[in-house]
């Protein structure tokens, strides 16, 4: 078997946000890079939030899918800079989070959030801050449904 | 060990760390659901951004300690953090008011120091930076709305303004450590952070009708680890657990 980077790369697609199980941490942004130097290989991931208590989750979750598959040699290195953005969110994790029920970030502002349930735009910001410090509560005027938003960061 | 970059990452640090404890102590007592998960959102920020700094820290230090060791095991006279940070929460308006006073540092410290010429401290601002921003939205929001909302809301800001007054110009007046850290390069100007400071502060003030307090007198020594009476009862909550069973870990 050879390891390389997209084997690698396809064994942590299964790791997802605990938070956001639908979501992988690809598909997020939140790992950077996988480097492999002389069979030792670096995997390099970024907090979306300093203080997301998920990081510690992802870590393991990392660990364990790796040594499952029996991978021992790696390390996880967490970097700060460049800062993660929702910019590195995929397509397809965009896609992804609004069939899961969460309003995507949406990089033209706050005023045009469609609501993920009956895709109307007539929508109101509740409260800046949400069930996790990465959304915020917003409410359909149309079907009365309040929803998370995936903020723009 | 590089004594002022120590203890310049200490006074940040423990700025989050206190503000985030303190903010806390709302967690399930907030005046509506929205705004108690807001202040609970803030102090996980400000408590990961502690993290971060902590964990510095403890390499600059260099004894083999870590984070835990200096968020736990320090006691009063060893924080850096400026007093507004430990006092009371209040009511909701003094615990409004307090944040913007903070937020309105916080946010143009973080910018400031995304050019530090230390990679590490530079790296924690440019993450910590976009966090602050969005706290200073929140806190500024709020004191318009309390300010200009209700007969007493209206009074509740005014009187936490004239509680908290005193305690506001301590954090842009340089320490040792800060003036340390100008000098090297690996820190901020706090006289270039006043004036935008002070602006940001009366345009929100005088937006929410709220008069600004005549007083001049400020307290200080936090930077030097002297303290008000409320960070020891902070502590004891905050590190009841490492004091009471040593070593424990999750």
């Amino acid at each position: 078997m050879v390891i390389d980077q997209d084997h690698i790369s396809q064994l942590l697609e299964e790791v997802t946000d605990p938070e956001i199980p639908v979501i992988s941490i690809r598909d997020l942004g939140i790992l950077r890079d996988i480097k492999i130097e002389n069979d030792q290989i670096e995997i390099v991931i970024t907090p979306t939030y300093s203080g997301c208590p998920a990081m510690l989750e992802i870590e393991k979750n990392i660990n364990n899918t790796l040594k499952k598959n029996g991978i021992e040699n790696f390390k996880i290195a967490t970097v700060l800079s460049p800062a993660w953005t929702t910019d590195w969110m995929s397509e397809e994790g965009k896609q992804k989070l609004k069939d899961y029920g969460i309003a995507p970030p949406n990089p033209t502002g706050e005023s045009d959030i469609q609501c993920p349930n009956c895709g109307s735009y007539n929508t109101i910001l509740v409260s800046q801050f949400g069930s996790t410090a990465c959304k915020s509560l917003f409410k359909c005027e149309d079907c009365l449904e309040p929803f998370d938003y995936f903020k723009c960061h | 060990m590089n004594e002022n970059l120590f203890n310049y990452i200490l006074q940040q640090a423990d700025n989050c760390l206190i503000l985030g404890q303190r903010l806390g102590e709302w967690c399930g007592h907030g005046p509506v659901l929205e705004q108690d998960i807001a202040m609970t959102n803030i102090a996980l920020d400000l408590i990961g951004q502690s993290r971060m700094l902590y964990q510095y820290a403890a390499e600059v230090q260099d004894e083999g300690k870590s984070e835990d060791d200096l968020a736990y095991l320090r006691d009063a006279w060893d924080f850096k953090n400026v007093l507004l940070v430990e006092q009371t929460n209040g009511d909701f308006a003094k615990t409004i008011l307090r944040q913007f006073l903070f937020d309105s540092f916080n946010c143009p410290f973080y910018e400031k120091l995304k050019d530090s010429n230390d990679e590490r401290l530079a790296a924690i601002a440019e993450k910590s930076h976009k966090e602050a921003l969005y706290h200073l939205k929140w806190s500024s929001d709020w004191v318009l709305r309390l300010g200009d909302g209700t007969e007493e809301s209206h009074e509740r800001i005014q009187n936490a303004l004239e509680e908290l007054w005193s305690y506001s110009e301590e954090i842009v007046n340089p320490s040792e450590a800060d003036d340390d850290a100008k000098e090297k390069g690996y820190g901020v100007d706090l006289d270039a952070i006043k004036s935008e400071r002070t602006d940001k502060i009366k345009e929100v003030l005088e937006e929410a009708t709220l008069a600004v307090p005549e007083g001049t007198y400020n307290h200080s020594g936090g930077k030097e680890g002297k303290h008000t009476e409320y960070l020891g009862y902070i502590l004891a909550d905050l590190q009841f657990l490492q004091r009471a069973y040593p070593g424990n870990e999750w």
